[in-house]
């Protein structure tokens, strides 16, 4: 939902950063407003999966230039723990296994580091069970999934599901979902989508990273952009995902060749 | 600051319980020769039946070499250095706590091990042993309304002689290593359980080692002996002052477990470590041994190890009855320059006896941690079965963790089975956990908990959250 006076969330200007000596974003400019769904778009490789872990911290990557501020704050000056308190929540596309972290008790610990920097009070094991029980409705899930280590010996669907009940539990304000398609049958995407458009308000926004527009279909975005060569090279409505459904990526590579010549 | 230098950081913690308690103590000379080890046994008033066991130990020691084979480097001991026994003064074992030295319950207390009466845990009697004494002893009346006796070794001896006439060193002998038969010439406290025949013992049971002397050895003696039917859990805790200087500390302990006994004995062991340089700390040369003499009888070892400068420890099961059960479960966390060398060993003597070794080894710091176990089937130990899991944890890229499980079967139809598996906490996991809001320091001591939690499973309820915050403790410091 697109309402011009909505508040910024997220505004990331002529972002460059690097892993190891490689620098893969060469100077990314976004800005997401409350309610808004943004879709960034992109090959393998154009930097859209580094842009989600330069937001939410990953000590591999380093910002060598610009800047995020999220909701006025820097945000790139925040331990990753701290951005994840007040409010932006990274769902991984290959979610790690934990052995031997009870997933009831790591969903809770995260939810508590939550509500204590919004000030509210922490949920002893009971109330949380409560809470996680009615979550856990939101993608569908088994309530076994609690009693297991994090994410250890689940399905690719199964871990995706468990990063959309932590976004249930965290709510956060701005959600970066990172090729949360990836991996996923028809129904898994379908509950998956459900759910994330369940979590959507006029308070918070989502950004959807994917390769694919099937996961388009299920979700609507109000902005699609197109990542290349670690930068947004275009911006459009939800009909550029169409278009690029169409096209394919190779008209990208010509867009970016015709400004390669431009520059030069 | 990357994760890895941050984790390494984090688990150099300063020893919380390194104060030293300025009471009066009684010394004697430094050294060790026949002399000293009958003057030890007049101060503590034996009868001759004991003062023959040290000394057939101390010629015996005198015949035997330090061992070698483990993966420990040290400098050597000079065993006439050391002093072999000290006590604070006006001791004499009080009638009531009323007459025990108040800097010493002040102490106690400072160790968190409160014994005064008002203060005291409800459920849990507690020996408490400060340097080569035992203080105090609470619920001692209650127990023994039950039949079950709790006391300081020494108080077994002028009390019950019998029994340790007829126990004492029939599961360890003097001559079974070098710090056995060190330990059985000179030993001076430790404690004495009975449980008679058919008696569940109505309480935890614990005893709190306490090392307070700088230039002191300390060579305590356990004796649990669970009669037919009887059953008993018990605990010991040990921590020690900071100095500089290392000591040694060689301890036996044996139990004895007859028809249908079951003994479990846990153990949290967090002695003076030693500074981030190696320099200072315990060594720990300790023989366990559980002989499960009876049928069906079961002997359960759970071990946190934190502490000490060296660990060289097996508490070992000997599975004699038909049917007999032996466990061990072991935490071992090391650090800076510790080293490690423990495990265990299964002896399969009867037929249809079971063993189970869970061990688990954290390394982290340019330490040295390894799991050394022996799993024997004897003969006639038809239709036993072992299963073992060794589990290492690395923390950091300069910690060493190191595995060797030696097998022995003498018969065909036994079942031995092996897991073993490495692991280092990795940035992805650590980022995971830190992208969900769970702040640094909390993350690595979870998943390092996690990594435990069979282990800490096993220990007596009061006591697991107070394993797994010692874990943490020690996992905690200063972040990025």
């Amino acid at each position: 939902m697109i309402r011009p006076d909505a508040p910024v969330l997220l505004e990331i200007r002529d972002l460059h950063a690097r892993v190891e000596d490689k620098e893969i974003l060469k100077g990314v400019n976004l800005t997401i407003r409350a309610g808004e769904v943004h879709a960034v778009m992109g090959r393998n490789g154009s930097g859209k999966s580094t842009l989600s872990k330069v937001l939410a911290g990953h000590p591999a990557y380093t910002v060598t230039g610009g800047s995020v501020h999220y909701r006025g704050e820097n945000l790139l000056d925040l331990d990753p723990e701290k951005r994840a308190r007040i409010g932006v929540f990274l769902g991984f596309q290959y979610p790690v296994e934990i052995p031997g972290v009870s997933n009831l008790e790591f969903l809770r610990v995260a939810t508590n580091a939550r509500r204590t920097e919004q000030g509210h009070e922490e949920l002893d094991t009971f109330a949380f069970e409560d809470l996680v029980r009615e979550r856990l409705k939101v993608v569908q899930m088994d309530p076994a999934f609690l009693d297991r280590s994090v994410n250890e010996g689940f399905s690719g669907g199964e871990k995706k599901r468990n990063e959309i009940l932590q976004m249930a539990l965290l709510e956060p304000l701005v959600a970066i979902l990172d090729e949360t398609d990836s991996g996923l049958d028809i129904d898994a995407l379908r509950i998956v989508a459900a759910g994330v458009n369940q979590l959507a308000t006029a308070e918070n926004a989502t950004l959807l990273i994917t390769h694919y527009q099937r996961l388009l279909d299920a979700i609507t975005p109000d902005y699609v952009h197109v990542m290349a060569a670690g930068r947004i090279l275009r911006t459009g409505g939800k009909e550029l995902a169409l278009e690029l459904e169409e096209r394919g990526y190779d008209w990208v590579d010509q867009e970016l060749a015709a400004l390669a010549g431009e520059v030069a | 600051m990357s994760n890895a230098q941050a984790v390494g950081d984090l688990v150099s913690q300063p020893y919380k319980y390194g104060f030293v308690t300025d009471i009066e103590t009684e010394k004697i000379a430094k050294g060790l020769s026949e002399d000293v080890v009958r003057l030890i046994s007049s101060k503590k008033d034996e009868p001759s039946f004991l003062l023959d066991f040290r000394l057939r130990a101390y010629r015996q020691w005198l015949q035997m070499q330090e061992p070698d084979w483990a993966r420990l480097g040290y400098p050597q001991i000079d065993y006439q250095d050391i002093i072999y026994y000290a006590a604070p003064k006006r001791q004499e074992k009080k009638a009531s706590l009323d007459e025990v030295d108040p800097k010493l319950l002040e102490t106690f207390d400072k160790l968190g091990i409160p014994l005064s009466e008002q203060k005291r845990l409800s459920n849990v009697a507690v020996d408490a042993v400060f340097d080569s004494v035992s203080i105090a002893t609470t619920y001692k009346e209650k127990l023994a309304e039950h039949g079950v006796i709790f006391c300081s070794i020494s108080e077994a001896v002028k009390d019950h002689p019998e029994l340790i006439e007829r126990y004492l060193g029939t599961v360890v002998p003097s001559n079974d290593n070098y710090f056995s038969a060190l330990n059985s010439a000179v030993f001076s406290d430790g404690s004495f359980v009975f449980i008679p025949k058919g008696v569940e013992c109505p309480m935890e049971l614990s005893t709190y080692f306490r090392i307070n002397s700088g230039d002191t050895g300390q060579f305590e003696r356990t004796l649990i002996v669970a009669e037919e039917g009887a059953s008993v859990s018990y605990l010991e805790g040990c921590t020690a002052p900071m100095f500089d200087t290392n000591q040694l500390h060689a301890a036996v302990v044996e139990l004895v477990a007859l028809d249908d006994a079951s003994i479990k004995y846990s153990t949290v062991q967090n002695w003076y470590a030693g500074d981030e340089n190696g320099v200072g700390g315990i060594y720990n040369f300790v023989t366990k041994r559980g002989q499960c003499r009876g049928e069906r009888s079961k002997i359960s070892w759970t071990q946190v190890e934190t502490g000490s400068s060296i660990t060289w420890k097996y508490p070992s099961c000997v599975l004699q009855g038909a049917d007999s059960v032996g466990e061990f479960y072991s935490v071992a966390l090391t650090n800076n320059c510790q080293q490690a060398d423990t495990g265990t060993k299964m002896i399969h003597v009867g037929p249809r006896t079971r063993s189970t070794i869970v061990s688990k080894g954290i390394s982290a710091g340019r330490s040295a941690n390894s799991y050394r176990g022996l799993v024997q089937i004897g003969p006639k130990a038809a239709g036993a079965k072992n299963y073992s899991q060794c589990d290492s944890m690395l923390i950091g890229d300069q910690a060493a963790a190191n595995t060797y499980p030696y097998i022995r079967s003498q018969q065909p139809q036994a079942a031995v089975e092996h897991e073993a598996s490495t692991c280092r906490i990795s940035e992805d996991q650590l980022f995971y956990l830190q992208s969900r809001g769970i702040g640094f320091e909390e993350a690595v001591s979870m998943m390092v908990s996690g990594f435990c939690r069979d282990v800490f499973n096993q220990l007596p309820m009061e006591f697991a959250a107070e394993a797994d915050k010692l874990l943490a403790l020690k996992l905690e410091g200063s972040v990025g």
